[in-house]
């Protein structure tokens, strides 16, 4: 009986897996529902946010074809797809089309020239996309990328484009510091450290060629111990980095660090990346208190020597240590007040090296740019997601911000990766 | 050893009684009975350091673990497990013993589907045996978890085999 069920279902997906170009997954007769335990996430005042579909499960980064369908990556497959394709036909903002393909899991997606990019941790692939009607060609599916260091920590890819053909992608060091001894109190740091070879860095490939791995690829930067947001500021041609910065300092080295600097200490970084920048990771790190970057104690750093730092490229925004800024998008839309216009938003996926002192984080900010720069502080624009009224642990965060995303419409998408939510977030409508 | 003792009397005893026929059968058994279970109760029964083991293994967990593990001790999703009624945490005191002593690689825990992304740091040459005893009592008595205490000799034997 078990049996025959097994074998009839079996025979009902591949069917259906062969049946379109991108399975069905189910259509969403959900979204009524949704509306009612829409969570409270708060935004400026003339902003209004709808939830575009929800349980997902871990919703990563996501992008919006000119059509406005969405697709998000997936880093833990659903009903086998790594690959969600959203489409709303109706205008009201929430999906009532779902269908999904492309077989593994992973991080990064976006597009770029008629073509949809996506990420494997180890590998980077290419889809022909018709953006007049979000249709995948699943069946031009490419191989560009392959054989990046992928060893469990810091292994997700994220990627971006230029506007010269080249793919970014960071590659983010299996290691907090670069120690002997992984996170092991006392164990020194290596120097010179071997990770940085293939790893902690951003590593720049053809957005054209198939099986490119490190022989065909640049190491465009170096010294970031591990990035998710990335983007391609299109105002001024260059790329921009979040680096997520290193742990433990308080656990390590309770003699410099108290509880609550450990808490805050180093700061997460936004740089401004030139081909060739070294940004420092594992021998510096940005100290929140001295505002500079210095050595790091594997290092011999003493929160006061900067030795080998001073020359390393400089960040151009600092946040508050251990918030994980998991996106990072310059808005080019016209639907936003003028403020944000090419400003950059950052989702921040929220904290866990805080504790015991509470965790933070769990929100998307926002920085005004001018010509490449920031021209203001940041501010927090959407909040929360947790649903903490005071400090719980990680776990308890009931929605993490993950990607970011702009509509054709000049509408931010945000994804979450715990439950996999995903929101529409529209000025003045 | 008593135990041990305690089985020997037993075998000799029933041989005696079977070739004697004797009454003593009837009052030796429940005797050595007794006896045994009153050995397993005392092992059973925690010895009177428990408070004081936990007190001192909280410490060393706020130092060496909470950063990781949580204050609750309900872990990172993704990142790090929770200790809360994890096999692990309750069961064989080797196995756990082993893990914190040489650590684990990351992705080499499996909890309802999902692993985790850090590794586990070995803390064979941060804390000492007494402190690593400590620790897993405190861990094996907190967190809704309840389990018997991991004494300093069972370390010190395990930190020596895996030399
Ligand atoms: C750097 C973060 C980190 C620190 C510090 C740390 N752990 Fe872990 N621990 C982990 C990770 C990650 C795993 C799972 C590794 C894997 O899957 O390969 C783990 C696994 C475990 C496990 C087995 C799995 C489970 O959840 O039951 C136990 C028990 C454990 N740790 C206890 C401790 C104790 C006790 C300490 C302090 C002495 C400690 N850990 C310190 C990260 C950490």
């Amino acid at each position: 009986m078990k049996k025959k069920f097994l074998l009839a279902c079996t025979v009902m997906i591949v069917v259906t897996a062969f049946a379109n170009d991108t399975t069905r997954l189910h259509s969403s007769a959900t979204a009524k529902a949704l509306k009612e335990d829409a969570p409270p996430i708060t935004l400026p005042q003339g902003f209004t946010s709808v939830v575009v579909t929800s349980g997902l499960g871990k919703a990563r980064h996501l992008v919006v074809a000119a059509n406005g369908d969405v697709f998000v990556k997936l880093e833990k497959l659903k009903d086998g797809k790594g690959i969600i394709r959203l489409h709303d036909g109706n205008g009201d903002g929430r999906a009532d089309e779902i269908s999904g393909f492309g077989n593994y899991r992973g991080t990064g997606i976006t597009i770029k020239n008629g073509y949809l990019y996506a990420s494997s941790d180890q590998d980077v692939y290419r889809y022909k996309i018709d953006e007049k009607t979000g249709t995948v060609d699943t069946a031009s599916e490419q191989k560009i990328v392959t054989g990046l260091v992928a060893k469990n920590q810091h292994e997700t890819k994220s990627l971006t484009l230029d506007n010269e053909g080249n793919i970014y992608v960071n590659i983010g060091a299996p290691s907090n510091c670069c120690q002997v001894q992984d996170r092991v109190k006392g164990s020194p740091g290596q120097d010179p450290c071997p990770i940085l070879e293939k790893a902690g860095g951003i590593w720049q490939f053809k957005a054209d060629k198939t099986n490119q791995s490190y022989g065909e690829g640049v190491r465009y930067a170096t010294g970031l111990r591990n990035v998710v947001g990335l983007d391609w500021n299109t105002q001024v041609n260059e790329l921009y980095v979040m680096q997520h910065g290193r742990d433990m300092l308080y656990q390590f080295y309770p003699d410099l660090f108290s509880q609550k600097e450990g808490a805050e200490n180093p700061s997460e970084e936004m740089f401004r990346i030139k081909k060739g920048a070294d940004c420092g990771w594992p021998y510096c790190y940005y100290d929140v208190d001295k505002k500079e970057k210095l050595l790091n104690p594997e290092y011999g750093g003493d929160r006061k020597k900067t030795d080998r730092c001073a020359d390393k490229t400089k960040s151009i925004v600092q946040f508050p240590g251990h918030l994980a800024p998991n996106a990072l998008l310059f808005y080019t839309g016209n639907q936003f007040p003028d403020k944000y216009k090419n400003g950059a938003f950052i989702a921040f996926h929220g904290s866990w090296n805080r504790a015991p002192e509470p965790q933070a984080g769990f929100f998307v900010v926002f920085v005004p740019f001018k010509d490449g720069m920031p021209s203001g502080k940041w501010e927090v624009f959407a909040d929360g997601f947790s649903g903490f009224t005071q400090g719980a642990s990680t776990g308890k965060a009931k929605y993490r911000p993950c990607g970011l995303a702009q509509g054709p419409d000049g509408s931010l998408y945000v994804s979450d990766d715990n439950n996999g939510m995903i929101w529409k977030v529209s000025y003045g409508k | 050893m008593y135990n041990f003792f305690g089985w020997q009397l037993v075998t000799g005893n029933l041989h005696l009684a079977f070739t004697q026929h004797s009454k003593h059968m009837k009052k030796v058994i429940p005797a050595v009975f007794v006896f045994i279970f009153a050995t397993a109760f005392a092992i059973q029964q925690q010895p009177a350091g428990l408070k004081a083991a936990i007190a001192r293994g909280k410490t060393v967990y706020e130092n060496a673990c909470l950063a990781c593990h949580q204050q609750d001790g309900s872990g990172v999703p993704n990142m790090n497990p929770p200790l809360a009624k994890t096999k692990w945490v309750l069961g064989d005191k080797k196995a756990l013993t082993k893990i914190i002593l040489k650590g684990l690689q990351g992705g080499e825990i499996e909890i309802d589907g999902d692993t985790f992304h850090n590794p586990m740091p070995p803390q064979e040459s941060v804390l000492n045996d007494q402190e690593i005893a400590d620790v897993l009592t405190y861990v094996r008595n907190s967190f809704g978890n309840k389990a018997s205490m991991v004494t300093m000799a069972e370390v010190k034997a395990l930190r020596a085999k895996l030399k």
